[in-house]
């Protein structure tokens, strides 16, 4: 580990879908810190890169798709190319995902506090059931699922989304990670329950101290409870910064894209701010900069090679030739 | 206000389940008004009716109680054959455009289908040069009229599924989420187009949604359903600025905002699900989730009530 303070660092993963078509390069050479004690915010577009980097330190990436290079150091053990066996024993103990959509991660056919139990049992093979059945109900609890008790012996379907998504909660907190990637955990789910599932979340992290990566794609999320935000777009970092340095002088051309084009309440603009044209597609990108085809302020530079993350601000990193200039501009 | 397009009065919609007698009430007795040229926005949570009112709305689902009313014309009872003069002024754009569109069916098909099935143009010719204008104004470039929908992105197949809603020059068009499967740069496109459209073509919008800062965007007026009631209809400053029905403000507050410097605003949080719209509550459809809740709430459903021009259904309202 470079710094003591993190509890995971990845350095230049690379995780590429070999395809016939050609190599798809989803997540390429990303670097990525996650402090303890912090909610780390990586949000995107669809189809950027930021679940193939979750699939990714979780071991869970499908063929095609492969580590192709780069490093993740999980509280200083290496998981790429760590064996599936020592992987499993991590995963779900001290490193735990909940996925997006709760109906279709949990098993159908088992009582949900049974799955809940599974995962307890299996890391700490010494509880008893009975004993590991009173932990599941505390954990069902404490993260606000009424009547826990009867809970535990309803199935998936009988559950409603918000309460699903606690189940999935519970389970991935059952065993006191030290990391939680929470890919999307709100998306399927209405305002309301959104807004309660994220305020649990931010209790359960000051409760017990553990780190989450939030991967999303709802800057509204980021805002809400993320400590430092990583910006991907078609498989790189555009920019990181902390959250409220993220929002206040914004770097890179996409990230201000990005932001400019939620509509906002307050605010009765006569036509949104859009960004021109798509995502690239990743088996032709650009031999440039990934967004100079979208971008206003691209030049024969930016359309010729890639910039590299530079520091505008202390820890605040920017992808751009640009933003020298763009400063310059803006003053 | 200007001319009414639309209007319903009360009107439900049920569905049989597989236990006997029993059902699930979707719409429960709505009355509302869709003014020509506006954009009213139906606004709530999953489950609470708002697709199947915006479906019940132009008979693409049969009403099981109550009457609509299409430019004071009533077509509830109209018979299949009647109801097709009236049908092509009514068309919709539905939320998923992966699922939305044949597959099988080339670009100029799809656009096509409606213009053949009214017989609208004379000749194949006719009806490509047609094609070519409708996805001209939706901005799918002309030369790939010949592709068919796996070769395009969400935020185009969007764009093909409005420019074959618009091809009949219908006057209302029931948008049923459109945006909500679109990528946030991809649905500021889709919401200016469908702005501009509006003023081109002088269309009027039910645009069903549930995220309330794109409603803020394009609706005129606001209706926010629960549980298949209404429960506040009003014009969107007034809905923003000051909400008259508790679960409105809820609604409002529970929105995750882009700003980080709004974190630490004080916000009051809905606790509790939404009951079954199989067993409902009696009285006030909301009141086991409302912290105003009285005696009456349990035992009177309220009354949609007029206070000012605004509609708004509760005992506690005090505008």
């Amino acid at each position: 580990m470079e710094n003591e303070n993190n509890i995971l660092e990845i350095r230049g993963l690379q995780s590429y879908f070999f395809t016939e078509k050609g190599v798809v390069p989803a997540v390429d050479g990303l670097n990525l810190d996650i402090p303890k004690g912090k909610i780390v915010g990586l949000v995107g577009e669809s189809g950027c890169g930021k679940s193939m980097t979750a699939r990714s330190i979780m071991g869970l990436l499908k063929y095609p798709g492969k580590i192709a290079g780069g490093s993740i150091l999980f509280d200083n053990r290496e998981l790429v190319g760590c064996r599936n066996r020592e992987l499993r024993k991590l995963c779900g103990d001290d490193l735990s995902m909940i996925f997006q959509e709760p109906m279709t991660s949990l098993n159908p056919v088992l009582k949900v506090g049974r799955q809940v139990r599974g995962a307890l049992l299996t890391h700490n093979r010494s509880l008893s059931k009975e004993e590991a059945k009173r932990q599941v109900i505390e954990m069902f609890d404490r993260v606000g699922i009424p009547a826990p008790e009867k809970r535990y012996d309803c199935y998936p379907h009988e559950l409603s989304g918000g309460m699903r998504q606690r189940v999935m909660i519970a389970m991935a907190m059952i065993c006191k990670p030290k990391l939680l990637i929470a890919d999307e955990p709100t998306t399927a789910l209405d305002v309301t329950i959104e807004a309660q599932i994220l305020r649990l979340m931010k209790a359960l992290q000051q409760e017990t101290g553990m780190s989450i990566l939030i991967i999303t794609h709802n800057m509204g999320v980021v805002a809400e409870i993320c400590d430092y935000v990583y910006v991907m777009y078609a498989g790189q970092i555009m920019e990181q910064a902390e959250t409220f340095e993220l929002f206040d002088h914004t770097a890179h051309p996409y990230t201000q894209g990005l932001l400019a084009s939620i509509p906002r309440i307050g605010a009765n603009p006569e036509r949104l701010h859009t960004i021109p044209g798509v995502v690239p597609n990743l088996l032709h990108l650009p031999q440039g900069c990934t967004f100079c085809n979208r971008c206003a302020y691209a030049t024969e530079a930016c359309r010729q090679s890639r910039s590299e993350l530079q520091s505008v601000n202390g820890s605040h990193l920017v992808r751009c030739f640009r933003r020298e200039q763009r400063e310059e501009d803006a003053v | 206000m200007s001319e009414i397009l639309l209007e319903t009065k009360h009107l439900t919609k049920e569905f049989p389940t597989d236990r006997k007698g029993q059902v699930v009430h979707a719409v429960n007795d709505v009355t509302l008004r869709i003014y020509k040229g506006e954009t009213l926005a139906l606004v709530g949570e999953s489950g609470c009716g708002k697709s199947t009112l915006g479906r019940t709305l132009i008979r693409m689902l049969p009403a099981t109680g109550g009457q609509i009313f299409f430019k004071g014309q009533e077509i509830t009872s109209l018979s299949e054959k009647e109801f097709r003069a009236i049908r092509p002024k009514m068309q919709m754009v539905f939320q998923d455009p992966y699922a939305s569109l044949d597959p099988r069916m080339s670009v100029r098909d799809i656009i096509a289908e409606p213009l053949n099935t009214y017989k609208v143009c004379n000749s194949k010719k006719e009806t490509t040069l047609r094609v070519a204008e409708l996805m001209q104004s939706v901005g799918v470039p002309v030369e790939f009229i010949n592709r068919y929908p796996h070769q395009f992105s969400g935020g185009q197949r969007q764009r093909i599924g409005i420019a074959r809603a618009i091809a009949l020059h219908p006057e209302l068009i029931v948008c049923d989420e459109p945006v909500s499967a679109l990528d946030v740069s991809v649905q500021s496109q889709v919401l200016n187009l469908l702005k501009d459209l509006q003023q081109e073509f002088q269309l009027t919008y039910l645009f069903i949604g549930h995220d309330l800062s794109v409603i803020n965007f394009i609706a005129d007026r606001v209706c926010v359903m629960f549980l298949g009631c209404v429960c506040e209809i009003s014009r969107k400053e007034e809905i923003y600025e000051k909400p008259l029905h508790p679960y409105t403000s809820f609604l409002l507050d529970a929105i995750p905002q882009a700003d980080p410097h709004l974190r630490n605003k004080e916000r009051r949080l809905l606790s509790g699900e939404i009951p079954s719209p199989v067993d409902l509550p009696s009285g006030c459809c909301f009141h086991t989730r409302c912290p105003y809740a009285s005696e009456i709430c349990k035992k009177e459903r309220p009354a949609l009530k007029d206070y000012g021009g605004r509609l708004c259904a509760c005992h506690a309202c005090q505008p």
